[in-house]
């Protein structure tokens, strides 16, 4: 598949010498999206994480110990594995902004694209999502349910830039030019540390603009060709380093 | 009883004796049939499969299956395009049991689907870059050839064919079958292709990806290869189990040797591409994006002992052994090493389903294993047991083996 370009493209800066694990992030996503409680989550590889934590560690023993929090949100790929694989177009990337939609009354629940993304960003509906009495209450209007046996993930809360683009036409404001904090996700604004930032990585207004072109800047497998539209930043370089694969030859050069 | 509805001049066992038969396999049918309404009722939920294994047992026994399917397609290619006769004693079962295995798989892949109600969804929203999408097309397809295929030995069951109608109708279908011989040989090969295409181009998964020519990754021919290097060892394997099941000569042992040296030859080309492929992979691809060769495999259930036996034991081994003549000629070595052929694509089959998505490409993430529950074993149980009642059905009723009646002459 040919690989597309926009004007807008919806970056995710996140700044992992910062985060400290809290799990905001998780929550807020959850909320915002509807994603329905499960009795036994005990279970963590069928839990719905559309933000996953992951915990990494620099290898080493006390006391030179080191760990780092590693958010997950979709990568949002510039040449996502899951778009083309999918057999019915489920999911795409042909909006402006590049966000990777995913079309859940077109899903069948093959699990193909899941098969695909190796950063697990992908979820599958095992059970019905069942919302404890009263919770109804607290849902978003915005986010629909969805039903068993689709696949979901991670929109950069696509309804916000829906909402944005509404108050922009309002307010006769160019859609593809607004101000960085109407266009919000999530876990970008609950983070207790301001660890996320969220914006057109191609706006020089954009705070995520420079982040993205910071020396400390790093994507997670690059090498892999995928292109992700999330990018982290992190001055400890072996955090930098278990951002992608690398020999034992290659670790060695980078540093010395 | 039914001994009016036998092919001409057979004998076959009691009706009462048949019928305990199919009550047995009726065990493996009720149980997998209860597993079917539990994952229907109930979700995949019931299942092993989780969010790190999307796909699991049921995709490893459908592409296992397939592959080992691939009897059909090719003896009816040599059969009927290359016009090799001798094939004409086994065609017939070959065509059972490619059926068999392509229904049997797309059942399987109805209860695999989350939303089973949305499964023509892939006829009617397909993604044209998507080789799962040539797959559902393919395999719908070739299944329909199988069936026409099929229908000409239903016709001539001996109290049919009196019908003039249905006489003429086989006729005419045996006589056109090299059209459908042509057109299943060119569906079957680009589906089994199109199924090694599916993890060849999984660029984001180093254990599977693999570069190709235009638009398809090498896998997609080392697929069609190794299916065609196993499909027809196991069509002979079929009708030695059932010689053993029925106490009787079914095919001709030269026959039986023809098709080993069918399945020999074209799994030496496929072990000759499978090495290269093998050796670049691990040499070349994996250093290019920082990976060792050693990276790719996890205590036993991932090992290496998974690779050897595929590669060695159950691939160059075997491979020789089919094309040695003095070896094919012993039965007990044809059959182990048709046997180690099948048992070698299946274990391919299951690397490339499950240790593709095991292997985690994120630097701080970890091994996961995986492990089917009753849930996925009962109905790939099902679908065995359904391939028993049809072979068994075929048999008592249909002259499946034009060599039976000369070959158990008293």
């Amino acid at each position: 598949m040919e690989k597309q370009e926009f004007k807008i493209k919806w970056g995710m800066v996140i700044d992992l010498d910062k985060c400290t694990g809290c799990g905001a992030c998780m929550v807020s996503c959850q909320v915002e999206n509807n994603i329905a409680p499960q009795q036994d989550a005990s279970n963590k590889l069928r839990t719905l994480t559309w933000m996953n934590v992951f915990e990494m560690n620099n290898g080493q023993a006390f006391p030179d110990h080191e760990i780092a929090y590693l958010p997950r949100p979709c990568m949002q790929c510039g040449s996502p594995a899951c778009v083309p694989v999918c057999p019915v177009v489920a999911t795409d990337k042909n909006e402006e902004g590049g966000i990777v939609s995913q079309i859940y009354p077109r899903c069948i629940g093959c699990r193909y694209c899941m098969g695909a993304c190796p950063y697990h960003a992908r979820y599958f509906n095992w059970d019905d999502p069942v919302f404890p009495a009263g919770m109804e209450k607290t849902l978003s209007p915005n986010t629909s349910a969805r039903p068993r046996g689709v696949v979901e993930k991670c929109s950069f809360c696509h309804t916000r830039w829906g909402r944005a683009k509404e108050r922009a036409r309002k307010e006769g404001v160019d859609t593809m030019d607004m101000p960085q904090e109407w266009y919000q996700t999530a876990c970008t604004t609950a983070c207790p540390g301001g660890v996320i930032q969220f914006g057109d990585v191609n706006n020089p207004k954009h705070s995520v603009y420079e982040l993205v072109r910071s020396k400390y800047a790093f994507r997670l497998l690059e090498r892999l060709g995928l292109d992700p539209q999330v990018w982290y930043v992190s001055k400890r370089e072996w955090v930098r380093m278990l951002g992608d694969n690398y020999l034992e030859s290659e670790k060695a050069k980078k540093h010395a | 009883m039914d001994s009016n509805l036998f092919p001409e001049g057979h004998e076959r066992c009691s009706l009462g004796r048949f019928l305990a038969w199919i009550v047995f396999l009726g065990l493996f049918l009720g149980f997998g049939g209860y597993a079917a309404f539990v994952i229907l009722s109930q979700g995949l939920v019931v299942t092993g499969l989780d969010n790190y294994f999307g796909f699991g047992l049921w995709i490893t026994f459908d592409l296992a299956v397939i592959a080992l399917g691939a009897g059909a397609f090719f003896s009816g290619f040599l059969k009927y395009i290359l016009k090799i006769d001798q094939l004409k004693h086994i065609i017939n079962l070959a065509v059972i049991v490619g059926f068999i295995c392509y229904s049997g798989a797309m059942l399987v892949l109805t209860l695999d689907i989350g939303q089973p109600i949305r499964a023509w969804f892939g006829y009617w929203h397909p993604n044209v870059h998507s080789m799962l999408t040539e797959v559902i097309f393919c395999i719908t397809l070739y299944c329909l050839v199988l069936v026409i295929e099929f229908v000409p030995i239903i016709l001539e069951q001996k109290q049919l064919n009196k019908i003039p109608f249905i006489h003429h109708l086989a006729h005419n279908l045996h006589v056109n079958m090299a059209l459908f011989a042509g057109i299943g040989a060119f569906l079957s090969t680009f589906h089994q292709g199109s199924l090694g295409g599916m993890y060849g181009v999984l660029f984001g998964r180093p254990y599977a990806f693999r570069e190709g020519f235009f638009i398809w990754p090498w896998t997609f021919f080392l697929f069609v290869l190794s299916a065609v290097g196993s499909g027809p060892a196991f069509t002979m394997l079929v009708a030695t189990f059932m010689e053993v099941l029925t106490g009787k000569k079914l095919v001709e042992y030269k026959v039986k040797t023809l098709m080993a040296k069918i399945a020999g030859s074209m799994l030496c080309l496929y072990m000759f591409f499978k090495i290269i492929d093998t050796w670049y992979w691990a040499t070349s691809y994996l250093p290019s994006v920082g990976l060792t060769f050693d990276q790719m495999f996890y205590q036993t259930i991932y090992g290496k002992w998974l690779m050897w036996s595929e590669l060695g034991l159950c691939g160059v081994l075997p491979a020789i052994m089919m094309i040695t003549p003095a070896i094919r000629n012993r039965p007990a070595l044809l059959y182990t090493a048709a046997i180690l052929d099948c048992i070698g694509i299946t274990i391919n089959r299951y690397v490339f389903t499950v240790q593709t998505i095991a292997f985690p490409a994120l630097p701080f993430d970890k091994w996961v294993t995986y492990t089917p529950n009753w849930a996925e074993w009962a109905p790939a149980g099902l679908i065995v047991a359904y391939g028993f009642v049809v072979l068994s059905l075929s048999y008592r009723y249909l002259p499946v083996f034009p060599q039976e009646k000369a070959l158990n002459a008293k």
